[in-house]
């Protein structure tokens, strides 16, 4: 078996006082083994909600449906108990901001100890002495596993989240924006260490962030997510230079390259907002801020039409929605 | 002559982590934590001992221990009223250093045989009210929903309800004695302690770290003991201090009312009798000064080692 992780239609609603929101409306993914898949999207669209979803740290009123598989088993239907044994056993996760991720009054040794300890893989000066390895790993002498977290830099808290995630060896590890709260110089060495630190333990990812440009160096695979689905994946670099929806074309375009002339003096980005998950548009979600839309985009909505070799968009411009269009789905 | 030349990456010796192989046998596994609770304990007087404010708090309180335990030994014929023979509400004079009340006992004779009581009541009721107040803020914080509506109401009940009511029918249940008055005083004094580290263990539980943790696979037990007690350790610690003043003079009060012992003299039933026989218009300063100075020095002895323990406990106050 070569997937690690496989979600398969995975809707996903949160409980508010006026109702249920679809946060994800029917998902499709997989990870393979050693592979990084890269997922991005405005702020809202649901990727952070997928990696809660994985190892059910969501609110507990919210609705998930469909199967979501890790390791070859549903974590959906696990009981309490597995549940606990499966978390940072089969996927850990690097969180945004590792400022308020660390508890305060505990030295980050016994903070990266505690996954160790928690999951009885070993204790005592043995913990300590894998703890001391995992902080090399990260790049941080291991006599920094006294320091507590204000004594820390930015980028030194979030090598302990890495260092962290990897304390139990999971099978999947997913990044939620690890370079949000960093500072350009910062994030190129954090992304550089976790690139190598992913060669060679051969971890397979999710790597989620709002920066396209960062998820094209560190991912095999992207998948671009706008309003709680995904609208085009493929290879990463692919996906990039050549997007096939018009989403993912003013993505990429928001990053303009220096020495380009189209570039020069007129910075491109996208008007509008993205739309609330209370009330998505009709059709294809993303008809009224695109600049391609035409008659037929508010009322069919369209499913993931392959794209190319190992790509899939959902436009109703690919060439292969064309034959179908005529038929509304 | 020339310098050894440089290896690079530096000395492997020194960078080698130390594996579990180098390390020397390992004895029992109950010597092992005995010795680590040892370290443990000299890193702590270590740090402690640079508070020159936690110094003086601890002098105060050996101090005041030092003449609990001498009352409890010394003769406590002094401080019974059928046995007086000195002069009536004397002012501090040779004989009597600390004058004497309106019976003609020495009033140092009986701030040193009422250490012995106010101490041990200070002490026990607090730790009591505690650990209730504690138990119940963190349970109701922590889990919320019905649980925390439930405790919520309960400790709003024991709000309510006068202090004093309370704990004179629960010591007319329980009986009468110094156990009793502990214990009243421990069980009518943990709401205000629940409700203020409830608050803080709400603000706790929404803090990222506890996400992780549950993420981590930690069970609640885990986190509560690991993540939400150690950040509420703070709140608790300033309650207790405090609530050791309350329960200092709950005794009085309750001893006052007879719902305690009265042959046991105590600081608060010192202050009692000093206020009920008009010290104040006598200008008998040192029979209500003496217990008033040694229960505040108390509770600010206390104060002063627990803002030196906090600096510990806390690693963010603690200089390096």
């Amino acid at each position: 078996m070569n997937d690690v992780l496989t979600l398969d239609d995975v809707h996903i609603t949160y409980h508010t006082s006026s109702g249920g929101v679809p946060a994800v409306r029917g998902v499709d993914m997989t990870v393979r083994k050693g592979e990084v898949v890269g997922l991005a999207g405005e702020s809202g669209c649901g990727k952070s909600t997928i990696a809660g979803a994985i190892l059910r740290l969501l609110p507990s009123k919210t609705k998930i449906e469909g199967t979501i598989t890790l390791d070859g088993e549903n974590v959906l239907e696990m009981k309490p108990g597995r549940l606990r044994a499966v978390r940072w056993t089969g996927a850990s996760i690097i969180f945004q901001g590792a400022m308020h991720a660390l508890n305060p009054v505990k030295s980050v040794g016994d903070q990266i100890a505690e996954a160790i300890v928690v999951h009885q893989q070993s204790a005592g000066r043995e913990a300590r002495v894998r703890v001391g390895s995992l902080l090399e790993q990260v790049g941080l002498p291991s006599r920094r596993m006294q320091d507590y977290p204000h004594e820390l830099s930015g980028g030194q808290k979030q090598r302990v989240m890495i260092a962290m995630a990897l304390a139990c060896s999971p099978s999947l590890v997913i990044a939620d924006e690890p370079t949000t709260a960093l500072d350009v110089m910062v994030q190129a060495q954090v992304l550089r260490l976790m690139k190598e630190l992913q060669r060679e333990l051969g971890l397979s990812m999710i790597f989620i962030t709002h920066d396209l440009s960062v998820l094209v160096e560190t991912s095999d695979r992207l998948a671009i997510m706008y309003a709680g689905k995904i609208v085009e994946e493929g290879p990463a670099d692919k996906v990039f230079h050549s997007p096939q929806h018009p989403y993912t074309e003013a993505l990429a375009a928001a990053f303009p390259e220096i020495g380009d002339d189209r570039f020069r003096g007129k910075p491109m980005g996208l008007g509008g907002d993205p739309p609330d998950p209370a009330d998505v548009p009709s059709g294809c979600s993303f008809h009224p801020r695109c600049p391609k839309a035409f008659e037929d985009c508010p009322t069919i909505e369209p499913d993931l039409y392959p794209a190319g070799e190992g790509r899939r968009a959902a436009c109703l411009l690919v060439p292969a929605a064309k034959d179908r269009a005529g038929a509304p789905a | 002559m020339q310098a050894p030349p440089l290896k690079p990456g530096g000395d492997p010796q020194i960078i080698a982590p130390r594996t579990p192989e180098s390390l020397p046998e390992l004895r029992s596994p109950r010597r092992i934590r005995w010795t680590r609770r040892r370290i443990a304990l000299k890193r702590f007087w270590r740090q402690y001992r640079r508070s020159k404010m936690g110094l003086a708090g601890l002098a105060i309180l050996i101090f005041f221990i030092g003449m609990a335990i001498f009352a409890v030994v010394a003769d406590p014929s002094g401080a019974d009223p059928s046995q007086t023979s000195g002069p009536v509400l004397s002012p501090p004079s040779r004989e009597y250093p600390l004058g004497t009340d309106d019976f003609g006992l020495s009033v140092l004779t009986l701030v040193v045989q009422g250490s012995k009581i106010s101490l041990l009541v200070g002490l026990t009721a607090s730790v009591i009210s505690m650990s209730i107040g504690a138990t119940v803020g963190i349970v109701a914080g922590y889990r919320g929903g019905a649980i925390d509506t439930f405790l919520m109401r309960v400790t709003d009940f024991g709000l309510v309800i006068p202090w004093l009511v309370l704990a004179i029918v629960l010591a007319s249940i329980i009986g009468q004695s110094l156990g009793a008055i502990i214990l009243v005083i421990g069980v009518t004094s943990w709401p205000a302690t629940a409700r203020l580290v409830r608050a803080q263990v709400l603000s706790i539980r929404e803090r990222p770290y506890i996400e992780r943790a549950r993420a981590l696979g930690a069970s609640n037990r885990h986190m509560i003991w690991h993540h939400v007690l150690p950040n509420s350790m703070p709140v608790i610690f300033a309650n207790t201090i405090l609530t050791i003043a309350i329960a200092i003079l709950s005794e009085a009060a309750l001893t006052f009312l007879g719902l305690g012992d009265p042959t046991n003299p105590s600081w608060g039933s010192m202050l009692d009798a000093a206020t009920e026989a008009g010290a104040t218009t006598l200008g008998a300063w040192w029979w209500i000064g003496a217990p008033g100075v040694c229960i505040t020095l108390v509770v600010l002895a206390f104060t002063m080692c627990g803002f030196a323990m906090d600096e510990i406990i806390n690693p963010k106050l603690r200089d390096r």
